[in-house]
């Protein structure tokens, strides 16, 4: 009887010569991979347009109706986005998303993305009402994993 | 119900005889070994459990009606919520039952693909069990060690579908994404020194004296009896019945695997136990021929009614266009009819009961959840069992709340 349990602590005493897996978050932290569904940014055109056109399909594909969006007529003199209009109200409700990825899937400009953020805490709950300039990004170039995971045709395309 | 002991020549006339009365206890709904929020009202004669009587409910989600309201690609986001230890278990029932209505064809290499997810997912979902109820037994141990495997599995999956366990990734006609490319590396690199690992948990628990005296005889399900409660999956299989649907009723192309089902004898906790550990190595098999033969070609289904058209496509291709805009809005319509799909859940058989009256959104989702009949059995079998058996009885049939509420 007691031979088995000696097994197991001979067991247990060999682990301790093996190499460690526990991260110290958060004083470590672990790469993201690509494609990781964290929290929602919208990307602009390396001209410093916005990519988002404001088709609203990010909306409808929306399995708990987070996103709002509502869209405006581009001033031709100085245009917005690329397409003819452009999103004047774009709003994530980050407490309901449940981060399926389905809006940056149905996304055919490639505007809205999932980033690799995901330690977005706050102390009241209107503040996870995400307006256009919580999500909107100065320049994509500042986000080369997003920039990576647009790049990255196999991550957003079907084969 | 009060009894009077028999009184003995010790006690005084003062104090009278020692009433005692049979006591209620509430075990859970915030109790660490019921897994989960479950509540067990239980009738206790001194340490025996006279009647247990699960009390469900305190998840429940109104999953299965939500579903009814969202069109099919918005409903498979729910699935995996459900039983969200193996989502892609759970991905893959409702898929199904979904391409059985829409008489899609799926190619091979997607077939493989989701063979071999599948059973991670079945490995990852059993190490959580695995570790969970040695926990529950006092081994310590195992749990460190078991979850250390799992993490691995749960990083393959962050990679692969975006997440770690909400992953939405087997989709209606095939996945949500190509694998990426080091993904079947990195499978090869886990399974490769899986065996040695389940070895170790082997050798901290089942010649184990105090584990074996914790499971040995406890909690037996005769399997006329378990039948007949309609158990399933690995706890049914521990009584020695051979019901496994991917042998049974192989979906997804389980035929062209090699593996064995294992099966215990007694179903008791100890066979629940080593029944799982042999599927472990099954399972490790299986993906093992899914990495060896796995087939090339397409993988996703040739329907573009269905399958949302590659997005390079867009800019130039006003079909493909046009497509997706429907697919992301109205969704697909799908033939009117019924259609129930079992599949073997790490836990048992999972049914998706689909009912479609030709629109776009499902009339009717009604799931089969293993974990509930199992749940459901337990009462009759830990009739007389010490209260701290309970927690060995119910940490083996290995539930899952959120699949029992729904």
């Amino acid at each position: 009887m007691l031979a088995e349990i000696a097994r197991g602590l001979w067991l247990t005493l060999k682990h301790s010569w093996r190499s460690r897996v526990t991260v110290q978050y958060p004083d470590e932290r672990e790469e993201m991979p690509k494609g990781y569904r964290g929290l929602h940014k919208l990307l602009r055109w390396e001209d410093g347009l916005e990519r988002c056109v404001g088709c609203k399909l990010c909306s409808a594909a929306c399995p708990v109706d987070c996103i709002f969006v509502e869209s405006a007529e581009n001033d031709p003199a100085r245009p917005t986005s690329k397409g003819e209009r452009y999103a004047s109200v774009y709003e994530i409700n980050e407490l309901r998303c449940i981060f399926c990825g389905y809006c940056e899937e149905a996304c055919p400009v490639g505007a809205i993305v999932l980033g690799n953020e995901y330690e977005f805490c706050q102390d009241h709950r209107d503040k996870f009402l995400y307006a256009k300039r919580d999500l909107l990004v100065r320049r994509t170039e500042d986000y080369p994993e997003l920039k990576a995971r647009y790049d990255e045709k196999r991550l957003l395309t079907y084969v | 119900m009060v009894q009077e002991a028999q009184k003995s020549p010790l006690d005084s006339d003062l104090l009278g005889p020692i009433r005692t009365e049979s006591l209620t206890l509430n075990m859970g709904p915030q109790h660490p070994s019921t897994h989960g929020v479950l509540r067990l009202v239980l009738e206790m004669e001194g340490e025996n459990v006279t009647s247990c009587k699960p009390v469900i409910g305190y998840l429940h989600t109104g999953i299965e009606k939500n579903m009814e309201v969202k069109t099919y690609n918005k409903a498979l986001t729910m699935t995996d919520r459900m039983d969200y230890l193996a989502p892609m278990s759970n991905n893959l029932g409702y898929v199904l039952a979904v391409e059985r209505l829409l008489g899609l064809e799926i190619p091979r290499r997607c077939r493989w693909l989701r063979v071999l997810l599948a059973e991670l997912t079945r490995i990852q979902s059993h190490l959580v069990w695995l570790g969970t109820h040695g926990l529950d037994l006092g081994a310590m141990t195992v749990f460190l060690y078991c979850f250390r495997e799992r993490e691995v599995i749960l990083k393959i999956f962050e990679k692969v579908a975006g997440v770690r366990m909400m992953t939405s990734y087997f989709r209606v006609g095939g996945v949500a994404r190509t694998p990426y490319p080091e993904f079947f590396d990195d499978c090869r690199r886990f399974l490769s020194d899986f065996p040695e690992r389940v070895d170790e948990y082997e050798e901290l628990l089942t010649d184990n004296p105090i584990y074996r005296r914790r499971t040995e005889g406890v909690c037996v399900f005769p399997a006329e009896r378990a039948l007949a409660w309609g158990v399933t999956g690995p706890s049914l299989r521990a009584s020695g019945v051979d019901y496994d649907i991917r042998k049974k009723e192989p979906y997804t192309g389980y035929e062209e695997f090699q593996f064995e089902v294992p099966l215990g004898r007694n179903g008791d906790v100890l066979d629940r136990y080593l029944v799982r550990i042999a599927e472990m190595r099954q399972s490790h098999r299986i993906c093992m021929q899914a990495l060896e033969g796995m087939p090339e070609g397409p993988l996703m289904a040739a329907d573009p009614k269905v399958v949302p058209p590659p997005k390079e496509q867009l800019a130039h291709d006003m079909e493909a266009l046009i497509h997706h805009f429907k697919i992301f809005t109205e969704g697909y319509h799908v033939p009117a009819g019924e259609v129930y799909q079992a599949i073997e859940s790490p836990r048992g058989e999972l049914g998706y009961y689909v009912i479609s009256d030709g629109s776009p959104k499902p009339y009717k989702v009604k799931v089969r959840a293993p974990s509930f009949a199992n749940l459901f059995a337990l009462p009759e079998f830990t009739r007389g069992a010490l209260v701290g058996d309970m927690v060995a009885a119910i940490g083996s049939i290995d539930i899952v709340l959120g699949e029992i509420d729904r």
